[in-house]
C-alpha cells in the first residue's frame, strides 16, 4: 500500500527520524495558515508547496515549487490543488491534486554547502534480506545513476538476527564522505530508518532527497513509502491512512468485493482462477490479437455470486469489447462454476452486451461444456486453452 | 524415482484441524498420501481424520516420525509453524498459506538456513508425485504419472501445464509449485537441479513470471550444468504493466531485467526451450523429448 509523502514522514518522524517540516493543506487559505504556522515554529522565511499525489517525478510536472512570501504560498497552493499533475509516472491524463504539503526551506545559506544524497530501504529478494541501498548522489533518478554511475550507489545488507549494527551505520555516513557532526547525525538518521522500516512493516522506503543543511543536519526532504499489504492488519493505524482517490474507482470497488482486479487499458476483459493463469490469459488474448482490458483473480470459489461480481467489474470498463473466463477447474468443479455463469448472466439480463466467451478445463469440464452449449445464451465454450485463443480472434474481427 | 516426496514420505498437516487444514487432508489422504497425523496447539490427544493430533511438531516427530510437513496455518502464525518444523527436524516443508507478512518471511528465511530442511513455498500449491504422494491443494487425477518434471510458480498454470503434457500422451515424475511469493524456501533453480539431477525426469518443463531473477539464475545454472536434458519454458506476464503487483505478491516488474520479454530472452541464451503461448507448453515439450 502506497502512501504520501506527508503521510510517510509522519511514519519516519515517529520513529525519531528527522524530516522536513510541513503541514497538509487542502486550500490555498489552509496553506497561507500552514505558512503562518511553520513560520512560527521553524522560524523559516520561505516555504515549498508540494503536491500531494501517489507518483513521482512531482517536481517535472510543476507540482513542487518555491513560495518567498504569503502572496505566493496562496497563488501557488490556489494553483496546484485541482490541477492534474501530469508526471513521468502517472498516464497521459495525470493525477488530481487533492492537497499540498507546505514545508519548510532548507536550504538555506550556513557554515558549509547542504548536500543531497539517496536512500533507500527494501527486501534483496535474493538473499531473503533486508537492504539499505544509498548514494552520493542525491536528488536524482536512481534508475539514471544506477546505468552510468553504478560506482556511486552503495548497498548494506542486513541480517535480520542482529539487525542494523553500529558498524554498518557508520560505514553508510562514511561512504557518503560525511565527518564531524554531520557523521554523527548520519548515522542516527540511518539507525532510526532501518528501526522505521522494520517496526512499521514497510516494503519500501526511498528517501531522495537525504540532505545535509548548511548546518550539519541531516533529514528526510521527501519520503516514498509503501507498506505491506499482507502486515496491515497488525498495522491498523497505517491501513487507515489509505487514500481511496488514488487507486481505480474499479480496483477499490473489486478489493471491497474480495476480487483481485486490476484496471489495463485492453479491449477484452478476463475472468480466472489464479494469478499465475490469469497473466497467461492476458499474454493469450494479445497473441489472438486483442489486448487485456484487465487482470482479474477470481480465487479458489468461483460460483455463481462470484461470478457475477466479476461480470459487474468488468463491465464497468467500457472499452471491453468482450470477456474471456477462463477457469481450470481443480477443486472447484467446472460444472459448478458453469452454472454460476448461466445463473450471473440470467441475473444481469440485458447488461451484458459483449461476446463471452467461457473456457473450463480440469474436473467435470464436458459437462460444463454442456450446461454451457444447452443454456441458450450467446456464450461461447472452449476446452482447450487454444481453442478460447481462436474464439476471441473470431469474436475480435 | 521422483524428488522431495514419494510413497515412503511421513506427512503431518499443520494447521490440521482448521477448515483449510481439514478439507486438504481429506484429499490427501483419498489420493493414497502417507499422512501420518496432524499438529494444532491445545488440541493435542485428539484424533482427527482417523489420525492423531499432536501439540507440538516435536512430539510428531517423535511419536510417529514425520520427515515431512504441509502448513494451512493463517497467515499470522505461519512463519512461526515453518521455524517449529525446522527446529523439530522436519527435512520437508511445503507451506501453503497465503499473505504471509515479508517481515516474517525474512526471519524465517534466515532462521532455517542453518537447519537441515528445505522449505517449499510459501503461497504455493504444493509438490505432487503421481501414484506416489499428493502434499498440496492441487486436482489429483490431472497428474499422470510419466517423466516429464514440473516446476512453477502458480497454482493453476502448474494444472494446465500438467494437463496439457498428459493430453500429449506424456506424463508427471514430480511437479513442484514454488510459489508466487518475494521470499520463497526453493528457488525455480533449486527445483530445475533436483529434477535435472532426478534419473526418472527426461524432461522439465519451468514456469515462470514476471519479478525478480529466480528464472534467469535458473537458465544460467542449466547452462553452466551442460546438461542435456531439454527444458521447455514459459514466462507469463508479458501484458503486466511495470510498478503493479498482479495478485502474487511477487508478481511485479521493478526494472527492465525482470519483465517478461528480458526472462524468456535470457532463457532461449541458456538453451531452453521458450514458447510464447501458455497453450502451446505441451506441444512443445512432445516436440523435444520426441
Amino acid at each position: 500500500m502506497n502512501l504520501h509523502e506527508y503521510q510517510g514522514k509522519e511514519i519516519l518522524a515517529s520513529f525519531g527520524v528527522r524530516v522536513q517540516r510541513g503541514i497538509v493543506a487542502h486550500n490555498a487559505k489552509e496553506a497561507v495558515d500552514a505558512a503562518k504556522q511553520l513560520t512560527q515554529e521553524t522560524g523559516t522565511s520561505w516555504h515549498v508547496i508540494k503536491a500531494q499525489i501517489h507518483a513521482g517525478g512531482r517536481g517535472k510536472g510543476g507540482g513542487v515549487k518555491l513560495a518567498k512570501n504569503l502572496q505566493e504560498v496562496e497563488s501557488i497552493a490556489g494553483s496546484i490543488i485541482g490541477m492534474n499533475l501530469i508526471t513521468p509516472q502517472t498516464s497521459a491524463t495525470g493525477k488530481k491534486v487533492h492537497q499540498v504539503l507546505v514545508a519548510e526551506d532548507v536550504y538555506y545559506p550556513g557554515d558549509s554547502e547542504p548536500n543531497e544524497f539517496y536512500m533507500s530501504v527494501l527486501l534483496n529478494r535474493s538473499t531473503g534480506r533486508n537492504m539499505i541501498m544509498y548514494s552520493t548522489e542525491g536528488g536524482m533518478d536512481i534508475e539514471q545513476v544506477a546505468e552510468e554511475t553504478p560506482h556511486l550507489i552503495f548497498t548494506e545488507e542486513i541480517d535480520p538476527s542482529t539487525g542494523l549494527l553500529p558498524f554498518q551505520a557508520r560505514k553508510v555516513a562514511f561512504n557518503l564522505g560525511l565527518s564531524g557532526a554531520a557523521f554523527k547525525e548520519m548515522t542516527r538518521f540511518v539507525s532510526a530508518l532501518y528501526k522505521a522500516y522494520v517496526e512499521s512493516d514497510a516494503n519500501l522506503f526511498e528517501i531522495n532527497p537525504v540532505l545535509k543543511t548548511s548546518d550539519d543536519k541531516v533529514m528526510a526532504v521527501d519520503a516514498k513509502v509503501s507498506i505491506d499489504d499482507n502486515a496491515l492488519f497488525r498495522r491498523k493505524q497505517y491501513a487507515e491512512m489509505r487514500d481511496l482517490r488514488e487507486e481505480s474507482p474499479i480496483e477499490v470497488e473489486a478489493r471491497a468485493v474480495g476480487l483481485n482486479y486490476v484496471d489495463l487499458d485492453g479491449n477484452v476483459g478476463c475472468m480466472v482462477n489464479g494469478a499465475g493463469l490469469a497473466m497467461a490469459t492476458m499474454d493469450l488474448i494479445k497473441m489472438a490479437g486483442g489486448e487485456p482490458a484487465n487482470f482479474l483473480d477470481v480465487g479458489g470459489t468461483a460460483d455463481a455470486k462470484r461470478v457475477e461480481e466479476a461480470f459487474r467489474i468488468i463491465l464497468k470498463d467500457p472499452a471491453v469489447k468482450a470477456i474471456l473466463i477462463n477457469i481450470f477447474g481443480g477443486i472447484v468443479r467446472c460444472d459448478r462454476v458453469a452454472q454460476g455463469v448461466v445463473d450471473a448472466y440470467k441475473n444481469m439480463g440485458d447488461a451484458i452486451k459483449v461476446p463471452i466467451i467461457v473456457r473450463l478445463q480440469g474436473t467435470n469440464a464436458e459437462l460444463a461444456k454442456e450446461i454451457i452449449d444447452n443454456s441458450g445464451l450467446a456464450v461461447h465454450s472452449a476446452v482447450q486453452f487454444q481453442e478460447a485463443a481462436d474464439k476471441v480472434k473470431e469474436v475480435l474481427a | 524415482m521422483s524428488v522431495l516426496v514419494n510413497k515412503n514420505s511421513k506427512i503431518i498437516v499443520q494447521g490440521f484441524t482448521g477448515s483449510e487444514g481439514t478439507f486438504h487432508a481429506e484429499q490427501m489422504i483419498e489420493y493414497g498420501t502417507n499422512i501420518v497425523g496432524g499438529v494444532t496447539p491445545g488440541k493435542g490427544g485428539q484424533e482427527h481424520l482417523g489420525k492423531p493430533v499432536f501439540n507440538t511438531v516435536e512430539e510428531a516427530v517423535q511419536e510417529v516420525g514425520a520427515d515431512t510437513t504441509i502448513i494451512f496455518v493463517p497467515p499470522a502464525f505461519a512463519a512461526d509453524a515453518i521455524m517449529e518444523a525446522a527446529s523439530a527436524g522436519i527435512k520437508v516443508i511445503i507451506t501453503i498459506t497465503e499473505g504471509i507478512p515479508v517481515a516474517d518471511m525474512v526471519k524465517a528465511y534466515n532462521y532455517i538456513q542453518n537447519k537441515d530442511c528445505r522449505l517449499v513455498g510459501p503461497n504455493c500449491p504444493g509438490v505432487i508425485t503421481p501414484d506416489e504422494a499428493k502434499v498440496g491443494i492441487m486436482p489429483g487425477f490431472v497428474f499422470k504419472k510419466g517423466n516429464v518434471g514440473v516446476v512453477s510458480k502458480s497454482g493453476t498454470l502448474t494444472y494446465e501445464a500438467a494437463d496439457q503434457v498428459v493430453r500429449q500422451g506424456l506424463g508427471i515424475t514430480t511437479a513442484i509449485g514454488i510459489g508466487g511469493d518475494p521470499i520463497i524456501g526453493t528457488t525455480t533453480k533449486e527445483a530445475v537441479e533436483l529434477l535435472i539431477n532426478d534419473p526418472e525426469t527426461s524432461c522439465v518443463v519451468m514456469i515462470g513470471e514476471i519479478g525478480g531473477q529466480l528464472e534467469a539464475d535458473a537458465a544460467k545454472w542449466y547452462k553452466e550444468s551442460g546438461s542435456k536434458k531439454p527444458i521447455v519454458g514459459f514466462i507469463a506476464g508479458e501484458t503486466a504493466p511495470a510498478g503493479r503487483t498482479m495478485g502474487h505478491a511477487g508478481a511485479i516488474v521493478g526494472g527492465s531485467d525482470d519483465t517478461a520479454q528480458a526472462k524468456k530472452r535470457i532463457m532461449r541464451e541458456c538453451g531452453i526451450h521458450v514458447v510464447d503461448s501458455p497453450a502451446e507448453i505441451g506441444k512443445k515439450v512432445k516436440e523435444v523429448v520426441g
